[in-house]
């Protein structure tokens, strides 16, 4: 087997395929960001929160009503993205017409009460959940083990985060969405109920988060922090893609994945650090992020 | 005699009035990680633990008034020492007490010295404390990384696992480990094939679990702890590390991490704690009480949480021989004098270079099936003496030994 930079070829191509797996994670968040920072203007700093709180549905469904994976993965979001609505209803609303910090610190404040609620109920070592019996096992590729779990994360993250993008930039209710954006008053005009597709994006976003929660339970640590580790890198992979951009979050969350993946291999310690420098260079030469407009 | 009785009640009264006379504060911080991966094994619990000493030494001793504050580190040095600073200087505060992450404890250690108060790392796991940095106001209460290292890692080479590749969180208290560890293998003929360093609190593995595989190391050392070793352990389940042949060795494992991974994934692991909240009544007893003062019932307190218990307990003890607190070194050197007695850890002593000397015990895992009721986890497979689970005295370059 050839080498390169002194890495077996083998170790290198392992490295991408997780990469790419830790990549979905990424889009699919980031992915929910950018649909309702583009359609609401709000940064949805609670969005780790709701990641961590599909995790803890699944969990809880699992507990109480003996619901597994696949009900799971369908349940948990629709009722954390109808927490969501409530949200949008009760607060966020108000916030549409106000810096955008209004938004930002109100979700914040949610985020630490939902993560605060979940340590003060189910303590911070975590909960135990496992993969469900149909996707156990793996198969070896030759290069590395690939468990079929992971293989199924990746196949879930890119149709959903395509049907996404093809949703909102190919269909006419897509189209709706974004003249809402563009012009609320005009839409209206035209006989769309406006503020009810806007509470209904919201709650899309957070179900989307939701979901990404969902398909973590197996393989990450069911626990209240899961989201906060998880939802500054996802800034920054926002951030990188260009606020608002739905292809942008998608192709850059699978690509700092990837470039996070190889950091692993050739300087591991730096390997939670990589993204955030990646976001510096990127705000140095493109402010708007790589695949922005510019406002 | 009945004279005499009352004259003896008499002189009692006497003499308990003469100690409230000069009542005794004491103030303890409970320095903790309040919200992250170690709050489970630390945190609230380690509170709760340290108020559960302090109301039994107050019921036998009237005379003494503990009162308890607690605080977040959140991980950070700095963020601790900042609040350790401000609990010694402006709160009056005595005793800084459990301090898991030795990075944060390294850091108190040093304060506590420099102030001339005491700390007694009930939490932190570098065997450093105690070694090139320790200090006369430093008492090492529960574990630390030689003992860690000596009782699982000797166990695990002379059953056969003499390969080792290590998993290491990249902060003091990894890199303690995985040194003690590497030692421990090399001196039992073992090889280390090579190590990685993660970052602390990382939530995906599978990069490094892949290079543990690509290694062919029989035995993949975790030197991290929390919910690192929980992912770990978790991920590596997924990727087929145990099918493959390689087993892992938790090398901290805390109660709370096989209750959050559960049996079924925890099944077989090899690890070595000092108290174990089912090994015998006393313990059990404990354990209801701190359970109904946490108000759980699906938690079970750590050695970490006993050695607060404990620490605080025989700390107390030393204050009401001395009637002060205010004085750093002479509570800790009185501590070294009185031989330590409580009811989770039993007899022992703490050494001159502070560590705290008690038994270590080496547990396997259970299998679901073999556990009886919940909170089941362990079958015990050696007890390692006091003297033996902990690093000789000399080997351990503290100038308080050489001076």
């Amino acid at each position: 087997m050839f080498e390169i930079f002194g890495i077996p070829s083998a170790a290198l191509f392992g490295q991408l395929l997780i990469g790419l797996i830790n990549g979905s994670f990424y889009a699919l968040l980031s992915l929910g960001l950018a649909v309702i920072f583009g359609m609401l203007n709000i940064i949805n700093f609670s969005h780790g929160a709701q990641y961590m709180m599909g995790a803890f549905a699944a969990y809880l469904l699992l507990q109480y009503s003996g619901l597994g994976y696949w009900p799971a993965l369908v349940i948990a979001p629709i009722l954390v993205g109808a927490t969501g609505i409530i949200i949008e209803r009760l607060f966020l609303r108000y916030l549409y017409k106000l810096d955008h910090l209004y938004g930002l610190l109100l979700t914040f404040g949610l985020a630490l009460i939902f993560e605060g609620l979940a340590r003060n109920e189910f303590g911070s070592a975590g909960l135990p959940y496992t993969v469900p019996d149909s996707l156990r096992g793996g198969r070896n590729l030759g290069f590395m083990f690939l468990p079929n779990y992971r293989a199924w994360v990746i196949v879930a993250s890119l149709t959903v985060c395509l049907g996404t993008w093809f949703v909102i930039e190919r269909t006419r209710l897509g189209a709706y969405l974004r003249a809402a954006t563009e012009n609320p008053t005009l839409v209206r005009a035209f006989g769309i109920n406006v503020p009810r597709m806007i509470t209904l994006t919201y709650g899309f976003g957070v179900a989307l988060a939701a979901f990404a929660g969902v398909m973590a339970a197996p393989i990450y640590n069911v626990s209240p922090q899961m989201g906060s580790e998880l939802i500054i890198v996802v800034f920054a992979v926002v951030v990188i893609g260009g606020m608002g951009s739905i292809l942008g979050a998608i192709v850059t969350g699978f690509g700092l994945g990837v470039i996070e993946g190889l950091t692993k291999v050739f300087f591991p310690e730096a390997s939670n650090t990589v993204i955030f420098v990646i976001m510096a260079i990127v705000l140095l030469v493109r402010p708007a992020g790589l695949f922005g407009r510019r406002g | 005699m009945k004279k005499a009785l009352g004259l003896a009640v008499l002189a009692a009264a006497l003499a308990s009035g003469g100690a409230n006379a000069q009542q005794i504060n004491v103030k303890v911080g409970v320095l903790t990680d309040m919200s992250s991966l170690y709050a489970d094994a630390t945190g609230q619990g380690s509170v709760t633990a340290a108020k559960m000493a302090a109301a039994d030494f107050m019921k036998d001793h009237p005379n003494v008034k503990v009162d308890v504050v607690s605080g977040d580190h959140q991980n950070k040095p700095d963020v601790g020492s900042a609040l350790a600073n401000q609990w010694f200087d402006a709160d009056h505060v005595d005793l800084i007490v459990d301090v898991p992450n030795s990075g944060v404890a390294l850091a108190i250690s040093q304060i506590a010295s420099q102030k001339n108060k005491v700390f007694i790392g009930s939490g932190p796991a570098s065997s450093d404390l105690t070694g090139a940095k320790c200090n006369a106001n430093t008492v090492h209460w529960t574990y630390d990384t030689w003992m860690l290292a000596n009782g699982t890692g000797k166990a695990i080479v002379k059953t056969g696992g003499d390969t080792w590749f290590f998993l290491t969180s990249d902060y003091a208290f990894g890199h303690a480990l995985e040194r003690d560890t590497s030692a421990v293998v090399k001196a039992n003929g073992g090889k280390v094939l090579g190590a990685v360093r993660h970052p602390l609190n990382t939530s995906d593995f599978s990069s490094f679990l892949l290079q543990a595989q690509a290694s062919k190391a029989k035995i993949i050392g975790l030197a991290n702890a929390g919910g690192d070793t929980i992912n770990a352990i978790k991920q590596g389940a997924e990727f087929g590390i145990v099918k493959g042949g390689q087993k892992f060795a938790g090398l901290l494992v805390f109660a709370s991490d096989v209750n959050a991974l559960g049996l079924k994934t925890a099944e077989g692991l090899t690890l070595t704690e000092t108290w174990y909240w089912d090994m015998n009544d006393a313990n059990r007893a404990w354990t209801k009480r701190w359970a109904a003062e946490m108000k759980t019932t699906s938690k079970y307190p750590t050695m970490n949480h006993a050695g607060v218990y404990a620490g605080v307990t025989h700390y107390l003890k030393a204050v009401a021989a001395l009637k002060s607190a205010a004085d750093g070194k002479a509570v800790v050197a009185e501590m070294k004098k009185l031989p330590t007695d409580d009811p989770l850890f039993g007899k022992g002593t703490v050494r001159a270079d502070g560590r705290k000397m008690h038994p270590a015990y080496l547990f396997e895992v259970k299998s679901p099936a073999e556990s009886k009721h919940p909170g089941d986890f362990y079958k015990l497979r050696a007890t390692i003496p006091a003297d033996e689970a902990f690093r000789p005295l000399k080997d351990g370059n503290c100038p308080l030994v050489k001076g």
